[in-house]
């Protein structure tokens, strides 16, 4: 479902509420700004979307918003509370509520545990029912997910593919009853036929559990099939935000142009209209001046360097960081 | 390389179109505790030269093995190939190690999936790039190093001369791949297998790859087989495709023929579990449920009949042959009941892995009979 951006949101509507994110590495002397003042809303039961290349700082992003990363500066609410400002003991109590699945599901599981009580984990940890209780409802999760548990409970995470391994991953991460659920590149290391399968269970479960996602990647056409709205990064920096089916009608960014050409499309006729993007992204130690993307745009001009370009509207809840924003007509496909 | 070996002799490189590779009935099993792992299971294929054949199949379908059996990389122990692989006039079935060597690189070339792991951490590029070029052409240090640099320049890598020197770890994933490809060309062989090259890299990166590999292979007049899991990635790069399963061939034919006239509900299903642009947001995509069978014990009759929505009790019972459509073109497909025309009728194929006793359905086209 998209929500209008000319419609007053309502503070109850709002689950999380990014402002101003930095996020800094430190290498020696040197400082690495992953997370350059990103901000963003995500509103109870949609999907956003936060695509772009590897090093865009998109994963550093979702580690911050459950702050695995802690943030530099800027603010991270999760209905109304500053989670960079919490306390160890109130974070944990708040991850219950916001939990993250990560891109590489066989790494993400303990190999020594059983399948059974790495579902059980929030259960145990959070010491919610009995061992009768616990027991029953990983069985019932991990039906939910599309493992079987008599088959599957006692083995260990190596006797499974990288799908199911991920299946495993997404039962765990539900046991808490979560609201928001972060979801970093959970596809991007599987096959297409399996990939399909998993966008499906991850549409099936936000609706059966009502769940407000986070979904990561940097395939647009994966992100697309998912989300209601997309943000894209460049280099720390978000450069554009939309509705995902208005994106796609009309990427004013030529970044987001680039990356919509880049999909292989499955279809031996249309071959050959795509401008593939030169170069690669520069490094974030000394990123260029003024627009960040300037270095392999393809429109540049001497403004780009001179000034960045801040958000500004092109369409309703549609925003875009370009000092010369496609013109309409040529985004069309 | 053993010096009392003769050295072996290639014809000419052919005009694009000659034969180049004649694959016939190539099976490759593994021994393992368990039993034995039928991996390649009697797969025939040709590739012309200059030409691209692309392999798709999910993991574990045997693509990745059939192109390590093709090269004769996989170790002696413990693997049984038989079939022929004929390339330029040799049977590299029959060939032995130190004649392997001599076609390994200079010949026949191979570009490995995950950069990172097939590039040597301690060595520089530089030393990585010239190794063939200097056992198979001969080349002093100082030239090798000049074509190594030539080679960087050409794959698109900036600054060639001082990248020479650099170490895989100081490289992205996609110059990483640039450095694989420039190693799998500089003796500029007749014939590359890229094993899933751009799988792990950014759509952005990939599509550079793939551009660069195509522009190569023209310039070259170099024949390619292209290892994907995604159609997409073939649809507009390969002549050919083979669609593997459970380590045979199911459908082969060339690029346009195979989208526009799908015989294989197989391949059908592939192409529908990707997420398009053009759909709306939440469209529900079509997956394949279940995963392809063990390979030591596959199913009876057709080996997707449990995963198929069309199966009906003929496929559990008898496999159905790789058969010809008839058509000029070659295109072979192997179902007992193909889906007739292109996309406009859609799969649907079973959401939940069905596990055990798979319940035939009845197809939502009437069947051609097979006779």
């Amino acid at each position: 479902m998209t929500i209008a951006a000319d419609q007053p949101s309502e503070v109850d509507d709002v689950v999380l509420r990014v402002d101003q994110l930095v996020v800094e590495f430190v290498n020696g002397k040197k400082r690495v700004q992953a997370v350059s003042g990103v901000s963003f809303e995500v509103r109870a039961g949609e999907t956003l979307g936060l695509v772009g290349e590897s090093g865009c700082g998109k994963s550093t992003t979702g580690r911050a918003l459950i702050q695995v990363q802690p943030a530099t500066s800027g603010s991270i609410e999760y209905r109304g509370v500053a989670l960079n400002k919490l306390s160890a003991k109130e974070l944990r109590r708040v991850r219950t509520k916001v939990q993250m699945i990560f891109q590489d599901p066989i790494s993400s599981l303990n190999p020594r545990r059983r399948v059974k009580d790495i579902v059980a984990e929030p259960l145990v940890i959070w010491n919610q029912g009995s061992k009768e209780e616990q027991a029953e409802r990983v069985r019932t999760m991990m039906e939910k997910v599309g493992i079987d548990p008599d088959v599957a409970g006692d083995r260990r995470p190596r006797e499974f593919s990288g799908g199911q391994c991920q299946r495993i991953s997404i039962a765990r991460a539900l046991m808490a009853d979560p609201e928001l659920l972060i979801c970093d590149e959970p596809v991007s290391a599987l096959d297409v036929s399996v990939q399909a399968q998993i966008l499906n269970l991850l549409a099936d479960l936000k609706a059966q559990f009502g769940l407000t996602m986070v979904f990561i990647a940097h395939d647009l056409a994966v992100v697309k099939n998912v989300s209601d709205r997309i943000a894209v990064m460049y280099l720390g920096k978000l450069v554009e935000i939309s509705p995902a089916d208005d994106l796609y009608d009309y990427a004013a960014h030529p970044y987001t142009e680039a990356l919509l050409t880049a999909i292989p499309e499955p279809d031996p006729e249309a071959g050959g209209h795509h401008v593939p993007l030169q170069g690669e992204l520069p490094s974030p130690l000394n990123p260029p001046s003024g627009c960040r993307f300037r270095t392999r745009c393809p429109y540049a001009q001497d403004v780009c360097a001179e000034v960045e370009p801040p958000l500004q509207e092109v369409g309703p809840g549609h925003q875009v960081a370009c000092h010369f924003p496609r013109p309409k007509a040529s985004a069309a496909h | 390389m053993a010096r009392n070996q003769e050295r072996l002799t290639f014809p000419p490189l052919g005009q694009p179109g000659d034969p180049l590779l004649e694959v016939r009935d190539l099976h490759t099993s593994f021994r393992t505790t368990r039993g034995t792992v039928q991996a390649v299971d009697g797969v025939s294929l040709s590739v012309a030269s200059g030409r691209t054949l692309g392999v798709v199949g999910e993991s574990g379908s045997g693509k990745t093995v059939l192109s390590r059996s093709i090269m004769g990389l996989l170790p002696p122990r413990d693997v049984v190939r038989s079939g022929t692989v004929e390339f330029a006039g040799h049977d590299l079935t029959t060939l032995p190690p130190e004649q392997l060597r001599q076609v390994w690189g200079a010949e026949l070339s191979m570009i490995f999936q995950d950069p990172m792991t097939a590039l040597n951490p301690v060595k520089r590029i530089g030393v990585q790039i010239t190794e063939s070029i200097r056992l198979h052409q001969g080349l002093s240090k100082k030239d090798a190093m000049a074509s190594a640099v030539a080679l960087l320049h050409q794959v698109g890598i900036p600054s060639p001369e001082d990248r020479v020197r650099w170490y895989p770890f100081q490289l992205s994933g996609g110059m990483r791949q640039r450095v694989m490809i420039a190693i799998a060309l500089a003796c500029s062989p007749r014939l590359v297998m890229a094993d899933e090259p751009t799988t792990g890299l950014d759509v952005t990166i990939q599509a550079q790859i793939l551009d660069l590999l195509s522009s190569l292979q023209k310039e070259r007049n170099m024949a390619m087989i292209l290892v994907t899991h995604d159609l997409g990635v073939v649809a507009n790069r390969a002549d050919e495709i083979a669609v593997m399963y459970a380590g045979r061939i199911v459908e082969r034919a060339p690029t346009k023929k195979l989208f526009a006239n799908t015989h294989m509900p197989y391949t059908r299903a592939l192409m529908d579990s990707i997420p398009r642009l053009s759909d709306p947001s939440g469209t529900r995509l079509t997956a394949i449920g279940g995963r392809p069978p063990d390979l030591i014990n596959p199913p009876a009759g057709c080996r997707f009949a449990p995963r198929c929505s069309y199966a009906q009790d003929k496929c559990h019972q008898s496999e159905p042959p790789l058969r010809s459509t008839g058509e000029p073109g070659d295109h072979l497909f192997a179902c007992w009941y193909p889906l007739s025309g292109s996309a406009t009728v859609p799969v649907t194929l079973k959401e939940p892995p069905s596990a055990g006793s798979p319940t035939p359905s009845n197809p939502a086209t009437p069947p051609k009979d097979p006779s």
